[in-house]
């Protein structure tokens, strides 16, 4: 079993036995898909809401959800799966500094989130489970054998979804 | 970014002089918080991929303590003041005396964190900004603790609209006998090193 990590603005497929993680998810989102017939499993690291922000220069497509998500569907199906059997499971979106109120920077995390569901409607992916929000960080790791995701926070310990 | 290509030993040099200008304020400040001599190294001035940022202090899911403020003015950017946590403790036992091994932080604690945090990262921008003539306000500061990946990309998200690397000022500076360790993080927008050049006379072609 090998562990395939993922960093941030990075997205990546993996079959079982091998399992996807990413660390320390703060306003960013993690969007597992899983195709459960095929077992195939893919994990992006989303950063930042629409590639349209960007500033120019060349596009990491695994930044922004409406680049990641589309990219994250085409390379599992590259890797045998079918999006109509594909689910989601979505974590982070956090607002790290709670006292800081609500100018654009740090509504960042929910904006996040906004977005990548928007992207999974587009791909008519439907959403299995969820942990978003919040003001903590989230370490994530994807089994592609049981389908199951580990949330791991520093003040509410693991959970599975 | 071919934006940081643009940066040769000199300016690399002058970003070190400014880490070392602000962070040396900020240790002397603590020095005299806790009554102790605080050492510092030389800074880095790393221009590294956003995912390597936080390995600085021990890696994306470290535990820190953290203050965080937005630097506002002519030369806006991010600066982070980050401990960790048995540092903070320490830090803690030393201010207050109180010793007990602290596993759930007070309300006490925390704001007793908070304002060093405060005070320290205001006396880096204040010798900053008297250094460069630059108008730089802090805004107010804000504490997390939590894992360093999570916090850090906090920093990192206006960065993420123009690039995938952050040019970064870091700062180590300890105790004496390493009970109290912990690093001063600024990083400047993209467009902010221009500014900062410019005011110190750097000579700089930085259109990007």
């Amino acid at each position: 079993m090998e562990i395939i990590k993922i960093g941030m603005a990075d997205l990546g497929v993996a079959k079982p036995p091998d399992r996807l993680r990413t660390t320390g998810l703060g306003s960013c989102v993690g969007v597992v898909l899983y195709d459960v017939v095929h077992k195939v499993g893919g994990m992006a690291h989303v950063m930042l809401p629409e590639s349209s922000l960007g500033k120019g220069g060349p596009l990491t497509v695994g930044k922004y959800a409406d680049t990641a998500i589309p990219q994250l569907i085409q390379e599992m199906e590259r890797a045998g799966a079918s999006v109509r059997h594909m689910v989601a499971k979505l974590a982070g979106g956090a607002q790290m500094f709670a006292s800081l109120g609500n100018s654009d920077t740090m509504r960042i995390g929910p904006r996040n989130v906004e977005a990548c569901k928007q992207a999974l409607q587009s791909a008519q992916i439907r959403i299995v489970a969820e942990d978003t929000g919040g003001n903590c960080g989230r370490t994530i790791e994807f089994d592609t054998s049981t389908g199951i995701l580990q949330i791991r926070t520093v003040n509410h310990g693991v959970k599975e979804v | 970014m071919e934006y940081f290509a643009k940066f040769g030993d000199f300016q690399f040099d002058v970003l070190r002089e400014v880490g070392n200008i602000g962070a040396g304020h900020a240790a002397t400040a603590l020095s005299k918080l806790i009554q102790k001599e605080i050492d510092m190294n030389v800074p880095k001035v790393s221009v590294i991929p956003f995912d390597q940022v936080a390995d600085c202090v021990g890696g994306s899911e470290a535990i820190v303590v953290t203050v965080f403020l937005r630097v506002e003015g002519d030369c806006p950017g991010n600066m982070f003041f980050i401990l960790d946590m048995e540092s903070a403790r320490s830090l803690l036992r030393q201010m207050t005396g109180a010793d007990k091994d602290v596993h759930e932080w007070t309300d006490f604690e925390y704001s007793a964190l908070h304002e060093i945090g405060n005070i320290l990262t205001g006396s880096y921008l204040s010798s900053l900004a008297d250094f460069t003539n630059l108008n730089m306000q802090p805004s107010v500061p804000a504490l997390a603790i939590d894992m360093a990946g999570a916090i850090l990309s906090h920093g990192l998200i206006e960065l993420g609209h123009s690039g995938d690397v952050a040019l970064t000022i870091d700062t180590a500076f300890f105790e004496g006998n390493d009970q109290v360790q912990g690093h001063f993080f600024l990083i400047p927008d993209p467009d902010s090193l221009k500014t900062l050049f410019g005011s110190l006379g750097v000579p700089f072609d930085g259109d990007h």
